[in-house]
């Protein structure tokens, strides 16, 4: 293509814009053919519940104007990731035009349109976000800026290695305090910063550790995890209802259960390799969560099992002179309970990274690692496959089992639809995105994707009051959510956190790029 | 041991089984060629069933009426030409950007670009079912019996089969069937010996994803409804069935489908409807864990 517009204009400026013109053209073409059913003519259901077109070429002219333009600005600006952030300004610009077109028209029909307001919001937006990309642009490709950080990183590693795991202990443990002092008025309004944001991601971040041992560390591809997430979950409930097991009994039991389903499920799939281990192990998940939506008499079917509330050493939470707050001469107030299972988790999250950084350094750590590179050599040095696998499975599902009892405790009650396969499919992203192995990476990488997703919730009404009552950006949220993991595999494939630190090593320590440890087939 | 019920039973799974099978071929052609599960394949048949069900009505908005067969030839032509396209955009844009990186980074923007579709569609479709009614009616009774075969069991029969015929000339005997064919054994060599891969692999993409929507097609004109997260079950169940079969076989995905579905309606009929994916997913672990290489697929063997 190029070098037959090169050969047409002798102007090599005049042959750049004209191939990046002629690229630009396709892309809106293909973007026609893509988007001129699904876009163009969406099949509702009208008021009378008949099946109906409502042409919306608006839509989609939008669509592919957006994209030719995308394309253009890339091919011009030359590519890359450089190319990809400015193909953003033409495409943010169309968007907010067009939008600012649609409020003129219906407020033009309805004759209210306050044309300065409107005007000023749409302004604002473009100009945010106009600066928001080129301070983008600026961080990723002055190279001043960029030597002035890595030196600035480099510097403070040696200290940031030693320190910062007691740091990020110590922001742990004060965070709900800072929350509740400086950032909400009464601690009713606490729960959004402690349940919705940090329990949330926390569990992710214990179900993407516990996932990584399997996926990461050994290589067994597993997309059944969400399994051992559910046996933890059911454990406690069922005990709890039926033998009036308090949470904290139960939660060692549902570790040692899902510990036990592991090596149950990974007994029989021993031998098998990469993606037939993963679509059996999607094939027990499914099997158990259908087990679960079906199972009415033990599991409760679609109405799931109520479950009890943990205890602070016997003391519930609960109204009353018998409960946590009386006790500490205190006003009850349900936030007191979702603090108490925050620092929870914290402390279990705390004993898991520990036990997982001693677990690499110790002989079954060292050998799920040989696994993962290569298995023949090392079954021709002796070491038992067998027992690597099936405790890689095993601790693995423990951890998840852990979750499972803590998600249980949490929730107050466990059914099937927190169980199903997208749950799978989340953790493995997010161990993937962080960067197979590294428990920071994968920290990061949930922070990221479950706290944005959880953002995107409160997006809506900032953005309503700019670009009226009919946009709707909560809808676009696992949208967005699936974009980001494109758009990170492609630009990062390693995930976030793309070098590892060898847990064994000759003379001294470095940090390993990522491309060097190879993904296990199994 | 009521006969009746039986060969009815086995009618409809047989019908089911054509859907899983155009669904399967999709899956086996590209593992067979990239080694990757295309994720994102059960959601480009629920694409290519709203696109077949959108042209479906615009024929219907047609001044002139044709008839009805017509109109589905018309259907299933327009749904797998713009089915492609959505394939090779996503296989453009998702996985050959990814080519050459390690062997999870594919199946991650596949998932992801599953994500997407779904979430595109719900938006712009609206999330509701939508259903027509039969387009295709008439029920034969087989003399002698109570068993009925529905016209629309014929056509889905029929196509599948058809279809299958046509796609299975390509591969067996076209240049372009045995530049898959060789890029699956060896994509470096066969790069070497003048085959564009990168076309070869697109080109598998839209055979894959034209035989999704012929799949998406007869769904929709067999249940009369869809929806948009009615890629999903059908997407794994399928991808079961193309392992069963033995992946990277062709009459294999077929086989697997057909087996997979014949399992599942005869384990609802005479078990249990709730557990049916039960039954599906169990044998196929079970088949897998006896027989690592599938039904009729090749074992692989292990180089030191």
């Amino acid at each position: 293509m190029n070098t037959r517009m090169e050969n047409f204009c002798t102007n090599p400026a005049k042959a750049r814009f004209s191939g990046a013109l002629f690229q630009g053209i396709c892309t809106a073409f293909i973007a026609f053919l893509l988007f001129v059913f699904i876009v163009g003519l969406p099949a509702d259901l009208n008021i009378h519940n008949e099946l109906q077109i409502t042409p919306q070429f608006g839509y989609l002219f939008n669509y592919v104007l957006i994209a030719g333009a995308g394309r253009f600005t890339w091919c011009y600006s030359g590519g890359g990731i450089r190319g990809a952030v400015l193909a953003f300004f033409p495409g943010i610009i169309l968007f907010i035009a067009y939008r600012a077109w649609l409020y003129y028209i219906s407020a033009a029909v309805a004759g209210n349109y306050v044309f300065s307001i409107q005007f000023g919001q749409l302004a604002i937006t473009a100009i945010m976000l106009a600066a928001l990309l080129a301070a983008a642009w600026l961080f990723l490709y002055s190279s001043r800026i960029r030597s002035a950080i890595a030196g600035n990183i480099a510097a403070i590693t040696p200290a940031m290695q030693r320190y910062a795991p007691g740091m990020i202990i110590a922001l742990l443990l004060i965070y709900p305090v800072f929350i509740v002092t400086f950032v909400v008025d009464n601690m009713a309004q606490s729960q959004k910063w402690i349940d919705n944001y940090a329990i949330q991601i926390l569990i992710y971040v214990m179900l993407a550790w516990g996932l990584n041992i399997v996926v990461g560390l050994a290589g067994l591809l597993d997309l059944g995890y969400v399994a051992f997430y559910a046996v933890g979950a059911y454990t406690v409930a069922l005990l709890g209802n039926h033998f009036g097991f308090s949470f904290w009994l139960c939660l060692p039991i549902a570790g040692i259960f899902a510990a036990l389903w592991g090596v149950m499920i990974g007994f029989p799939v021993l031998r098998l390799r990469g993606d037939y281990l993963a679509i059996v192990t999607l094939a027990f998940g499914e099997i158990v969560r259908t087990i679960l939506q079906n199972w009415t008499p033990v599991t409760g079917g679609a109405n799931g099992l109520f479950v009890k509330k943990a205890t602070f050493f016997g003391i519930p939470f609960e109204r009353g002179p018998n409960g946590f707050a009386a006790f500490f001469g205190m006003k009850f107030q349900a936030a007191h309970y979702k603090i108490f299972l925050y620092y929870i988790i914290v402390t279990l999250l705390i004993l898991m990274a520990w036990i997982i950084t001693r677990l690499r350094r110790l002989p079954i750590g060292r050998v799920w690692e040989a696994l993962r590179e290569d298995e023949i050599a090392c079954r021709s040095l002796g070491i038992n496959t067998v027992t690597a696998k099936l405790s890689a499975f095993a601790t693995g599902a423990m951890f998840g089992g852990f979750a499972g009892a803590f998600f249980a405790a949490r929730q107050g009650r466990a059914d099937y639809t927190s169980f199903v396969f997208m749950e799978s499919v989340i953790v493995l992203a997010i161990v993937v995105l962080g960067g197979m192995g590294s428990l920071s990476g994968i920290a990061i990488a949930a922070i990221v994707m479950i706290g944005g997703m959880e953002l995107l919730r409160e997006i809506p009404s900032s953005l309503q009051m700019i670009f009226g009552p009919d946009f709707r950006p909560e809808q676009y949220r696992m949208l967005w959510f699936g974009l980001a993991m494109v758009c990170v595999m492609i630009l990062k494939p390693r995930g976030f956190v793309s070098s590892r630190t060898p847990s064994a090593f000759l003379n001294r320590k470095k940090a390993v790029p990522g491309h060097f440890t190879v993904e296990g087939n199994g | 041991m009521d006969y009746n019920l039986f060969f009815q039973v086995l009618i409809n799974g047989l019908s089911l089984g054509a859907i899983y099978g155009l669904i399967a071929i999709g899956y086996t052609m590209v593992y067979g060629i990239l080694g990757m599960i295309n994720f994102a394949h059960g959601d480009v048949f629920m694409t290519g069933a709203f696109i077949a069900l959108i042209s479906f009505m615009m024929s219907t908005l047609m001044p002139a009426v044709m008839p009805v067969a017509v109109v589905l030839v018309l259907v299933l032509v327009v749904s797998m030409v713009f089915t492609s396209v959505w394939s090779w955009t996503i296989e453009r844009i998702a996985y050959r950007p990814l080519r050459g990186s390690f062997r999870l980074a594919p199946l991650i923007t596949a998932i992801g670009m599953s994500i997407v579709l779904q979430n595109f569609v719900q938006i712009h479709q609206g999330p509701r079912n939508k259903s027509l009614p039969d387009i295709i009616t008439g029920v034969w009774t087989i003399p002698g019996t109570d068993i009925q075969i529905q016209n629309k069991q014929i056509l889905v029969i029929a196509t599948t089969a058809v279809l299958l015929a046509v796609f299975s000339y390509i591969v067996a005997r076209t240049p372009l069937g045995r530049a898959q064919r060789a890029c699956e054994q060896d994509r470096k060599m066969a790069a070497l010996l003048g085959i564009n891969v990168d076309r070869t692999i697109s080109i598998t993409f839209i055979i894959g994803a034209a035989l999704a929507a012929v799949a998406g097609t007869i769904f929709f004109v067999y249940y009369g409804q869809i929806n948009f997260y009615d890629g999903f079950i059908p997407g794994i169940k399928a991808f079961t069935a193309a392992v069963l079969g033995g992946i990277g076989s062709l009459p294999g995905a077929v086989l697997g489908g057909l087996l997979i579905a014949l399992i599942e309606s005869l384990w609802s009929a005479y078990i249990s409807p709730d557990y049916k994916d039960v039954a599906a997913f169990a044998i196929l672990a079970i088949v897998l864990i006896f027989m690592p290489s599938g039904i009729l697929g090749h074992p692989e063997t292990e180089k030191v």
